[in-house]
C-alpha cells in the first residue's frame, strides 16, 4: 500500500529499504519526515492529538500520489501519516520517493508534502498550559501549494 | 403531470462533523433531512445555519468549511441524493 493512515510509530530506514527493495532502475531516494514541535504560535505545547476522516483521508492522499505520479518521473512512493496522540519529538508523517535521478525525487517528495498540507484531510488539536486548541490553517500553505499550479 | 398537492420530495443524507466543527456543535454527525426537487449541498447547510447559535455562527456565509459529498470535496451547489454522507470539514492541518 502507498498510502498508510495509523496510530504505530514507523521507521523510515525499514519503510524506504522496502520502497526501493530489489529495484535497479532506482537512483535516487527522496524522503521527508515531518515531526512534533514543542512550541506553536510562541506558546509551549505539550502533548497534541491528530485526527482524521476514515475513508475520505486515505481516498485523498491516493490521490495526490497518482497526481505525483502523472507529473513527475518517479517509480515509487510512500505516505505514511499517523493519528492520535503524539507528543514533541514524535514523529508524524514520512513521505518517500524513488526516481532514477534525484530531481524528480525531490520535487515529487515535496509536491505530494505540499499537497497533503492543504488538501488530506487531518486535523490537529494542540494541548497548551490553557488548555486545548484546535491548529489554525497557515496561508503559507496554501501559497505553497498553490506554486505546484503555476508550475504546471 | 405530477399532482401539485403532494408534498415536495424530501431526502435523507448523513451528515458527518470533523475536529472544530464536532467540538461546537457537540456531535459528530446526525440524519439531516433536506426537502426540495433538486437538493443541494448548498440547502443542506442553508438547513443547519437556520438553527442558529453555533450553527449559524460556524457555517455564517465566509466561513472556511469544506464539503465534501462520499468523500470527495463537493461545492455547494453539488446535489446531494438519498443516503449520502456530508461531510463539513473545517481548514486541514496534517503534515
Amino acid at each position: 500500500m502507498p498510502v498508510r493512515v495509523q496510530t504505530a510509530d514507523f521507521d523510515a530506514g525499514r519503510e524506504i529499504a522496502a520502497l526501493r527493495s530489489g529495484d535497479p532502475r532506482v537512483g535516487a531516494v527522496a524522503s521527508f519526515i515531518g515531526t512534533v514541535r514543542d512550541v506553536n504560535e510562541a506558546s509551549p505545547v505539550s502533548a497534541m492529538t491528530l485526527e482524521h476522516y476514515p475513508g475520505m483521508t486515505e481516498k485523498a492522499l491516493a490521490t495526490i500520489v497518482a497526481e505525483a505520479r502523472a507529473r513527475f518521473d518517479i517509480l515509487d512512493a510512500l505516505v505514511i501519516h499517523r493519528v492520535g496522540d503524539l507528543r514533541p519529538t514524535d514523529q508524524i508523517v514520512l513521505v518517500a520517493v524513488t526516481s532514477a535521478h534525484r530531481g524528480d525525487a525531490f520535487d515529487a517528495c515535496r509536491f505530494i508534502m505540499d499537497y497533503l498540507k492543504t488538501r488530506a484531510p487531518f486535523w490537529k488539536k494542540e494541548r497548551t498550559a490553557d488548555g486545548t486548541r484546535w491548529v489554525d490553517a497557515r496561508a503559507s500553505d496554501e501559497t505553497a501549494a498553490a506554486q505546484w499550479e503555476r508550475d504546471r | 403531470m405530477p399532482d401539485s398537492s403532494a408534498p415536495s420530495s424530501v431526502i435523507t443524507v448523513r451528515v458527518v462533523y470533523l475536529a472544530r466543527l464536532r467540538d461546537a456543535f457537540a456531535s459528530d454527525g446526525e440524519s439531516l433531512a433536506v426537502r426540495g426537487d433538486a437538493p443541494t449541498v448548498g440547502a443542506a447547510i442553508a438547513a443547519l445555519r437556520a438553527r442558529g447559535g453555533a450553527w449559524a455562527d460556524e457555517l455564517a456565509p465566509g466561513r472556511a468549511v469544506r464539503y465534501a459529498v462520499n468523500h470527495e470535496v463537493a461545492p455547494a451547489e453539488a446535489s446531494l441524493r438519498n443516503g449520502d454522507e456530508l461531510a463539513l470539514l473545517p481548514p486541514v492541518t496534517g503534515g
